[in-house]
């Protein structure tokens, strides 16, 4: 043990709730997961918070961990300056159930209206690494919504019904940048999923513990592929012209 | 019983990893009406910690590689315990479940020439393993996702299944209740498919999460069916050990197919001197042998070198590992030194991801530049419900099972890379079985109120009774099998073990906890406790009888394994008078695959 640490957790439900304090002592390579599962296991043992993996693979302990979107598993104590309080909220974005656990029940309806990956037929299955590096950046999505917490569009201006958020755009540039997938899922991004509403602050790239570049390499190319589909002149005079959907 | 809510359903699945959702998506694409019931968010299972890959005989590597390969080595691995009909029909299955991954959206690396990459695992005699990165799972899992919630399979999502309910002996659905509010939910089968995996949380030191306490096995157990090869349970080589917020977290097999090398703290490759006499021949004789077995590895060309020690199978190297600390050369933390950092760091980054990533910000360890500190953690069960290889049909009619909670598909070891297969093979078999009974069930499944009333009863009493803090008993349990049911075993340490883990017992059934029922861990675990005494006894039990070494079952006071021992599965039941376990004669092997272990001599 290397000494003592002061934290304080959320404790509460729908209809409110309180810091409350709780001293966890310290060993080396301590991470904040770790203190709330002393804390459990010490005095308050219906402190109620979602783990899985504790390697950051399963995305299930995100939490506001002084103030700043993290995964439990992957914050050390020792990050913090010696003597510093660590405040310990559930994310903001979402509705608390009780303690660090919120609902997140939107995100999985959100990933019901996305269209499956639809591979074109006769086709041979056959591409290479550098086909695929992109996408497989993509795939890392540990589904933990600390982008979709941070992002001002639902996290200040609530438009939860009209903007799908970055977890969601990641998903679909998967899916668009398969070299099988067959559909166009850019009507969906402009119509339904508001990719218009991001203005590209880049808080989801901050945030993601996979280091995945979710404006750089997901959202502005989706933005682009939504132009060149719907909004290019050159291509709807064509469409117009010839009554075929793709140049 | 319209006091609590109610569902009606052919199909359930209890668990969300590999095995259930491809159960799942299986029984509704036979048209059951099929649910999933989970304890945890969906996708968020124990599948998503799978690393290195999937085992399967795509030849995309290694032409010469086979199904029938594919079960020699698994049959190898398995000491010759495996059902050999399950170890048979998993390598003739697993690559065509792997090519319907890829159909289904998964994106694995690939080779050169465009096909599915594979890399080299211990155990396996060619490189198998269909991977992403060091993160197949995670892979696996996404996809079985998309492809469940698109086919309309209803989800249950932190909602945990108490106790089965049966009508006469046939198991016709499930008690279970909502973690969020703490309500009760019946729910009505025709058909149950248990995929809930395994019991890691029996020990201390564990690859596993809070959801691994053997829920499917203490299920099945206590609904009649029998648990078979309990006293197996696989103890990684390579965990972490050091920060101890850390300890037991998987360190992945790839290291070591990658080019991981063991080393004790004198600087001694160490597990050349750990293999096995018969197997010697199938290992690089020098370390310049190695060398060249990686380096055509990494370039993608063919050598009749062959592979480095490191890839020995997982009981061996976890015995080597613990011998060495044991013996005072371990490293400053109690470990083996795991060394890629000879690599080139870009191909380790690309490869091993995130390991990189894992012991950097986790342990102040760039891999690329320094060796991993690793050593045996709890990490997988042989063991668990006997099951009709063809259905996955328990011997309890309506009852089904697949992936860790199910025995018989690999013996007294698993090879790395066979559980992602063995779920996705097995799954399908579990849901289709489950489908076919469903259909041939023409009445409306009953359910009997006092059963309802006394699972409930059961669930709620930790809040009536006085008694200790579930947590305080759980590290009881953990350290009773650390002592005495672990790596190195002998008949004192596990009557020991048996008779402490006897007087927990009436700890477990007194546990007292307070607050609310909503999202209650505290609740949850008094819960668990009750099964994981289950599995800890079957482990005991069947580790007593079973008066041999063999695979990852080690007995100090029997080191050699015992021919007639390798003729049986010890099988524990529930009877009046508590836990029987007896051994019951391996299912025999036919002539046709018998010749296929002569042919190669």
């Amino acid at each position: 043990m290397i000494g003592e640490c002061t934290f304080r957790v959320f404790r509460g439900d729908r209809s409110g709730g309180d810091l409350k304090e709780y001293k966890v002592p310290v060993e080396t390579g301590m991470v904040v997961l770790d203190a709330i599962h002393w804390i459990q296991a010490h005095g308050a043992p219906d402190l109620a918070c979602r783990w899985n993996c504790k390697a950051a693979k399963c995305g299930s302990c995100s939490a506001e961990v002084n103030g700043k979107p993290r995964l439990m598993c992957k914050t050390r104590l020792d990050d913090f300056p010696q003597g510093e309080t660590i405040t310990v909220r559930p994310i903001k974005a979402f509705p608390v159930i009780r303690d660090l656990v919120t609902d997140v029940k939107s995100n999985f309806a959100m990933a019901r209206k996305i269209p499956a990956f639809t591979p074109k037929k006769d086709a041979e299955w056959k591409w290479f690494q550098e086909d695929i590096d992109r996408v497989q950046e993509f795939r890392k999505c540990i589904e933990c919504f600390l982008c979709q917490n941070v992002c001002h569009v639902l996290r200040e201006h609530g438009k939860h019904a009209e903007f799908a958020g970055p977890a969601f755009f990641v998903r679909v540039a998967a899916l668009e940048m398969h070299p099988m997938d067959d559909l166009d899922r850019t009507k969906l991004l402009k119509d339904q999923f508001g990719l218009g509403y991001c203005n590209i602050t880049k808080c989801c790239t901050e945030v993601c513990p996979e280091d995945i570049h979710i404006t750089d390499n997901a959202i502005i190319p989706l933005k682009e592929r939504v132009v060149d589909n719907h909004y290019d002149p050159v291509v709807m005079a064509w469409r117009w012209i010839t009554g075929k959907k793709t140049v | 019983m319209d006091k609590y809510e109610q569902h009606d359903f052919d199909v359930i699945v209890v668990g969300a990893g590999g095995a259930g959702l491809r159960a799942a998506i299986e029984a509704s694409a036979m048209g059951a009406k099929t649910a999933i019931v989970c304890k945890s968010l969906l996708g968020k299972a124990h599948t998503v910690m799978a690393e290195g890959g999937i085992a399967a005989a795509l030849a995309h590597v290694d032409a010469q590689d086979s199904w029938q390969t594919h079960f020699k080595d698994t049959m190898k691995g398995g000491q010759f315990l495996n059902h050999w009909k399950m170890a048979m029909l998993h390598a003739q299955e697993a690559p065509d479940r792997v090519r319907e991954l890829e159909r289904w959206g998964a994106v694995f690396d690939r080779t050169p020439d465009g096909k599915i990459l594979q890399r080299a695992f211990g155990g396996h005699t060619y490189k198998r393993l269909a991977h992403v990165g060091d993160r197949t799972g995670l892979e696996l899992i996404r996809t079985l996702q998309d492809r469940g919630v698109h086919q309309g399979i209803d989800v249950f999502m932190e909602c945990t299944v108490h106790r089965l309910l049966k009508d006469g002996d046939r198991v016709t659905g499930a008690l279970a209740y909502w973690r969020e509010t703490g309500r009760t939910v019946v729910f009505r089968a025709k058909a149950i498919v248990l995929a809930t995996g395994g019991y890691g949380k029996c020990w201390k030191v564990t690859s596993n999460s809070w959801e691994y306490t053997g829920d499917g096995h203490a299920l099945a157990y206590e609904a009649g069916a029998e648990l078979i090869d309990m006293e197996f349970f696989q103890f990684h080589p390579t965990g972490m050990v050091w920060p101890p917020g850390v300890m037991g977290l998987l360190v992945t097999e790839g290291v070591r197919g990658e080019g991981g090398l063991l080393k004790n703290s004198n600087g001694e490759r160490f597990m050349w001197k750990y293999l096995p006499e018969d197997k010697r021949k199938d290992f690089a004789e020098t370390p310049e042998e190695a060398k060249r077995w990686l380096d055509a590895t990494l370039a993608g060309t063919q050598t009749a070198d062959r592979r480095p020690p490191e890839l020995s199978t997982r009981d061996n190297v976890a015995r080597a590992i613990y011998t060495e600390v044991k013996e005072g050369r371990g490293t400053p933390h109690g470990g083996a030194w795991l060394d890629i950092s000879w690599l080139d760091p870009e191909r380790v980054k690309k490869k091993l991801p995130s390991m990189y990533h894992q012991f950097k910000d986790l342990a102040d360890v760039d891999i690329t530049k320094q060796a991993m500190e690793v050593g045996p953690t709890a990490h997988y069960a042989m063991g668990g419900m006997r099951v009709d290889p063809d259905t996955g049909a328990t011997t309890i009619p309506g009852l089904f099972g697949g992936g860790e909670c199910t025995g018989g598909m690999n013996g007294a070891n698993r090879l790395g890379g066979n559980s992602l297969s063995d779920l996705i093979v097995f799954g399908r078999r579990a849901g289709a079985g489950a489908a076919e009974f469903a259909k041939k069930v023409s009445e409306k499944p009953a359910v009997r109120d006092e059963d309802i009333e006394a699972g409930v009863k059961n669930l709620m009493a930790p809040f009536e009774r006085q008694g200790e803090d579930p947590y305080t008993v759980h590290r009881a349990l953990q350290e009773i099998m650390g002592k005495y049911v672990g790596i190195f075993r002998s008949e004192a340490d596990l009557q020991e073990g048996l008779k402490q883990l006897q007087a927990l017992k009436a700890r477990i059934g007194s546990t007292h906890v307070d607050g609310s029922v909503m999202y209650n861990p505290g609740w949850h675990l008094a819960r668990d406790l009750q099964n994981l005494i289950v599995t800890a006894e079957a482990t005991c039990r069947g580790a007593i009888l079973r008066k041999e070494s063999r695979g990852a079952h080690s007995r100090t006071d029997f080191p050699k394994p015992h021919a007639q021992l390798g003729k049986v599965n010890m099988c524990a039941t529930k009877t009046p008078d508590g836990m029987q376990v007896a051994p019951t004669p391996c299912p025999e092997m036919p002539e046709e695959l018998r010749k296929l272990f002569e042919d190669k001599k």
